[in-house]
């Protein structure tokens, strides 16, 4: 751009020493080739003044115009004369010219400015673009930097692998040296063991010779008698057959224990088959009736139907009894089977909820809330219904079998209470009965201890009335040695009524033969004779009570 | 429940007679019987010298005091107290002296295991085996005594021989594939032998009585193995509980694993309850117990403690074991059933406070009591599922499915609780320490 041509202007005539330049506006024109230079690159309005003075003189306006001419004609604008060849000037192609040129001048200076513009946004791009690279520059050598670093870190870590990767094998090796030396130790150890324990079992010997050598009276059993066995049994010698008798009861011993883990196990084994059944069972009743098994099975053939039928046969109850590896596994096969059905269906039925969940339903398959509910509560009306009529049934039931009626059931049922209430009487009765026996024969006892008594109180009245006479006789014969007499006779008369006593106590055994009463109205005379008589017949009656009463205890006791 | 006064005791032997109505004490040399209700002495015998181990017969009728110094066993009577009865080893020396099963032997092993000898009592005869193996379960009786186990080492290899018990007839001799046979225990139906090696090799072979290999069990390599090892009173279970702080369960059909129980410090199972001794204030009065006791007599000197439960996770006290020894101190050392074969008790041995009840129907941690001090011994109740733990101090802890109480035992001083023993009705306790036992009675309505 500081390129700016220099126009010499070219000499118009010798003659003229005004000769001159043009120069560039901003720059100075390199040396002309005359002396005389104008100068000043901005030339102001006075200078242009002077400027424009200087070109055109009085002198020489003939040929500053032809000059002026040949130079627009140069440009390509018309000629400023009128004619080709006159003097006289054309005014209107000079104002033409001059408009143009006016023209040229401002469309020039656009351009300048345009340029000028361009120029000054081109420098300031060029500064950008400088400060862009300097920085890129930086930038660039610092990621240099950095993967020299980071090369040399990797480089380090790297170094490092490898040395813990030699540690690594070197502990390895040493591992395995050092379990070779233990090994070898140890076998070394075993060996000089095996010597010590050779020469200690030499010393043993020895020393086992020697203590039985010596034939130590000391050592010896001191007991003060012999002790029977535990069993109570005798010592046996000992035999073959002794021999033969321990490994048997050994070898049955060993067989108890099997057989008793061996019904363990197959209980175990059953119940758990049981369960796997149960299981099948479940599982098959969980699974929804599906439309796609005819088409599966169509494809598949005879292989699934054939496993079909064996699984029927499987469900049968007494292959539960066989063991046998095919029939085991057609089993758990099964179960794994249909088990796996069970899941998909189980995974089918999430992503339907997972799918209601998100709003898209599916009419065939999901049914909406409000028939869920409706259907859950004609659900339970029903049960409602079925357990009022299961309540009103039982209270029939029992009305029937509380009052009688005609219908054979009834009176079958009626049957069966009367035949249990039968069955306890009958009980009853035989219980009965054998109180009666008892009562009976308490009875009799009683009565024949009255019997007794009666005999007794009848012999005894005979006693009394005898020992009445006599005392009479006695009282009116021996008046003076009655109390003697009466003493001697009362121990007499005791000692007779003793004896009679004895006699009638004899005379009871046979309740049958005595039975010649005595004379009950005497002992009425004597108030006495009543007092003491009376005091022994109470003496008596409780003896004579005492007997039943002992009886009643007896027979109570055998009644118990 | 009630507490007797305490007796003397020496040696922690202190056992009730196998039908219930007799317990034996030992003080020094004297064998102390009384009876089980009223404690009154019934019988006083005195030995010759200071007793190691006493033994009831099955039928109760005899005792036996072995005393292993002097290599003597005395046998006492209880029907006749005049009776005596000595055997003497003499040079022979005495290890170990146990009854058969019929209450009318006496199985004494002598020094060195050199032999062991087959005392009768009932008839003058002598029996010697050979070369019995000297390790921890040398001899196994099955339940019903009928058959009697015993390890045998010749040649650097082990054997099992199987007797019967009636007329100690050699039934099967048949060799093991151990390298150091460690134990060997019958199962409660008689029909199985377990037999394990040493703990450097986790090996478990089980045996029938006919001398048939049923099965090898063998979990890991290399680490310490087997520890101990329980039989559930139906024979379903075998618990073996090893090194690795895992008891791992086999069972009876096809002796393979079913599960593992894993003792980690931490307890993260929500559904797991974790009873945790604390020590409760001695000012407080109202005693907070999850089953208060009945009003006992507090001594001043010793807190009460009480159950809480804790929320889980919990983390246990863990006792990391010392490398260098031999035998550590880690891995499952106790191990019990429950008699009515639902639960299992274990003990981790570097969680030593903490008692593990696990749940064998369902197979899961059920319960874990944690204790303030280490636990001495627990034993289940022989009819009922109620576990009972001592831990050294003078409480006695009892557990049930319905809760677990702590009780002190009113005494006066220090008594500390070091074993205890179920009477065989379930009804009654003996709690032994070092120098003195005393009995506690339960009543049945209360901790069920």
């Amino acid at each position: 751009m500081g390129d700016w041509k220099t126009v010499t202007v070219p000499v118009l005539s010798s003659d003229s020493k005004n000769i001159f330049q043009y120069t560039s506006e901003k720059k100075m024109s390199p040396p002309s080739l005359n002396t005389q230079v104008l100068r000043l690159p901005l030339p102001s309005s006075k200078s242009m003044h002077t400027f424009f003075s200087a070109f055109c003189t009085e002198e020489n306006i003939e040929q500053s115009i032809s000059y002026l001419n040949r130079e627009l004609t140069t440009l390509g604008f018309p000629s400023i004369y009128a004619e080709s060849k006159g003097k006289e000037l054309n005014l209107i192609s000079v104002i033409n010219c001059m408009n143009e040129l006016l023209v040229l001048q401002h469309k020039n200076l656009r351009a300048q400015e345009e340029v000028e513009m361009q120029h000054l946004k081109l420098g300031s791009d060029m500064d950008h673009l400088q400060n862009c690279y300097a920085k890129l520059k930086e930038q660039l050598e610092l990621s240099k930097r950095e993967i020299v670093g980071l090369q040399e870190r990797d480089r380090q870590l790297q170094s490092k692998n490898r040395s813990l990767h030699q540690l690594l094998k070197n502990e390895k090796d040493e591992v395995q040296k050092l379990q070779n030396i233990i090994s070898s130790r140890a076998t070394q150890y075993n060996h000089d063991m095996k010597r010590k324990e050779r020469e200690y079992n030499k010393l043993k010997e020895r020393l086992h010779q020697l203590v039985m050598n010596k034939k130590d009276k000391k050592i010896a059993m001191d007991v003060l008698n012999y002790v029977g066995r535990a069993d109570g049994k005798r010592g046996a010698w000992r035999t073959d057959k002794t021999e033969a008798r321990n490994e048997e009861e050994m070898y049955k011993a060993l067989l108890n224990d099997y057989e008793q883990r061996q019904k363990q196990l197959l209980m175990e084994n059953a119940e758990l088959k049981k369960v796997l059944q149960q299981m099948k069972k479940e599982i098959i009743s969980l699974l929804p009736p599906q439309k796609q098994k005819p088409k599966e099975r169509s494809e598949d053939g005879p292989v699934l139907s054939d496993l079909e039928e064996d699984t029927g046969e499987l469900n049968k109850e007494n292959m539960w009894e066989l063991s046998c590896e095919t029939v085991r596994e057609q089993l758990t096969n099964s179960i794994r089977k249909q088990w796996r059905m069970l899941k998909n269906h189980v995974e089918k039925l999430d992503n339907q909820v997972s799918r209601v969940h998100s709003g898209a339903l599916n009419d065939k398959d999901v049914i909406s809330r409000e028939d869920h509910e409706l259907e859950t509560e004609k659900l339970e009306l029903e049960i409602q219904q079925c357990k009022e009529m299961i309540k009103t049934q039982q209270q029939l039931l029992q009305q029937q079998l509380m009052s009688p009626c005609d219908d054979d059931t009834t009176l079958l049922l009626q049957d069966c209470y009367l035949l249990e209430e039968r069955e306890r009487l009958q009980e009853e009765w035989r219980l009965f009965r054998e109180q009666k026996k008892n009562f009976e024969k308490e009875r009799r006892n009683f009565t024949e201890a009255a019997i007794r008594l009666g005999l007794e109180r009848k012999a005894f009245e005979e006693d009394r009335g005898a020992w009445l006479k006599q005392q009479f006789l006695s009282m009116t014969t021996d008046y003076k040695h009655s109390e003697n007499m009466t003493t001697a006779s009362a121990f007499l008369g005791s000692s007779d009524q003793d004896n009679r006593l004895m006699n009638s106590t004899s005379q009871q055994r046979k309740p049958h033969c005595t039975l010649s009463i005595p004379i009950p109205a005497e002992p009425c005379q004597t108030s006495q004779c009543i007092s003491h008589n009376s005091s022994d017949a109470a003496s008596k009656k409780p003896a004579g009570d005492k007997k039943p009463n002992q009886w009643e205890e007896s027979d109570k006791e055998e009644t118990e | 429940m009630n507490f007797s006064e305490l007796f003397k005791l020496s040696g922690l032997l202190g056992k009730f007679s196998p039908d219930g109505k007799r317990l034996a004490s030992c003080v020094q040399y004297r064998l102390v019987i009384r009876d089980v209700n009223t404690l009154q002495i019934l019988q006083l015998y005195t030995c010759l010298d200071q007793i190691q181990y006493i033994e009831w017969s099955s039928d109760s009728l005899f005792i036996l005091c072995a005393m292993y110094k002097r290599g003597i066993v005395q046998v006492w009577s209880l029907e006749q107290p005049d009776w005596h009865c000595k055997i003497d080893e003499g040079s022979a020396g005495l290890v170990a002296s146990c009854w058969s099963p019929d209450g009318r032997h006496i199985l004494n092993t002598t020094e060195f295991h050199l032999r062991i000898t087959v005392w009768s009592l009932c008839t003058k005869s002598v029996s010697y085996i050979k070369y019995p193996k000297a390790c921890q379960q040398g001899i196994a009786f099955t339940k019903d005594g009928r058959y009697m186990a015993l390890a045998e080492r010749r040649d650097c290899k082990d054997f099992i021989s199987l007797f019967v018990c009636s007329d100690w007839q050699l039934l099967r001799h048949f060799d093991t594939e151990t390298q150091d046979l460690f134990g060997i225990e019958w199962a409660p139906n008689g029909c199985v032998l377990a037999v394990w090696d040493t703990c450097l090799e986790y090996k478990i072979l089980l045996y029938s009585l006919d001398g048939r290999l049923l099965s090898t069990y063998r979990a890991y390599e290399w680490s310490l193995g087997i520890k101990s090892i329980a039989w559930s009173p139906s024979s379903q279970f075998l618990a073996i509980g090893s090194y690795d702080e895992k008891v791992r369960i086999l069972n009876h059909v096809t002796w393979k694993k079913i599960t593992e129980f894993e003792h980690p410090a931490t307890i993260t199972n929500p559904k797991t309850i974790v009873y945790k001794e604390v020590e409760k204030s001695p000012s407080v009065d109202a005693e907070r117990l999850s089953f208060p006791p009945r009003a006992l007599a507090s001594s001043l000197f010793s807190t009460q403690s009480k159950y809480d439960i804790s929320q889980v996770p919990v983390s246990l006290q863990y006792v990391k074991p010392i490398a260098d020894r031999a035998n550590p101190k880690i891995g499952i050392g106790m191990l019990a059933f429950s008699t009515d074969n639902c639960f299992l008790a274990t003990r981790n041995d570097n969680i030593p406070n903490a008692v593990w009840i696990w749940d064998i129907q369902k197979l899961k941690l059920f319960v874990v009591l944690e204790q303030l001090c280490a636990i001495q011994s627990f034993q289940w109740d022989p009819r009922q599922p109620r576990l009972a733990i001592c831990t050294g101090n003078s409480k006695v802890y009892l557990w049930s499915p319905a809760g677990c109480v702590s009780v002190q035992v009113p005494m006066e001083g220090d008594f500390q609780i070091l074993s205890l023993c179920w009477h065989s009705s379930g009804d009654s306790v003996a709690l032994l320490s070092k120098d003195n036992f005393c009995v506690c009675y339960l009543e049945r309505e209360e901790v069920k």
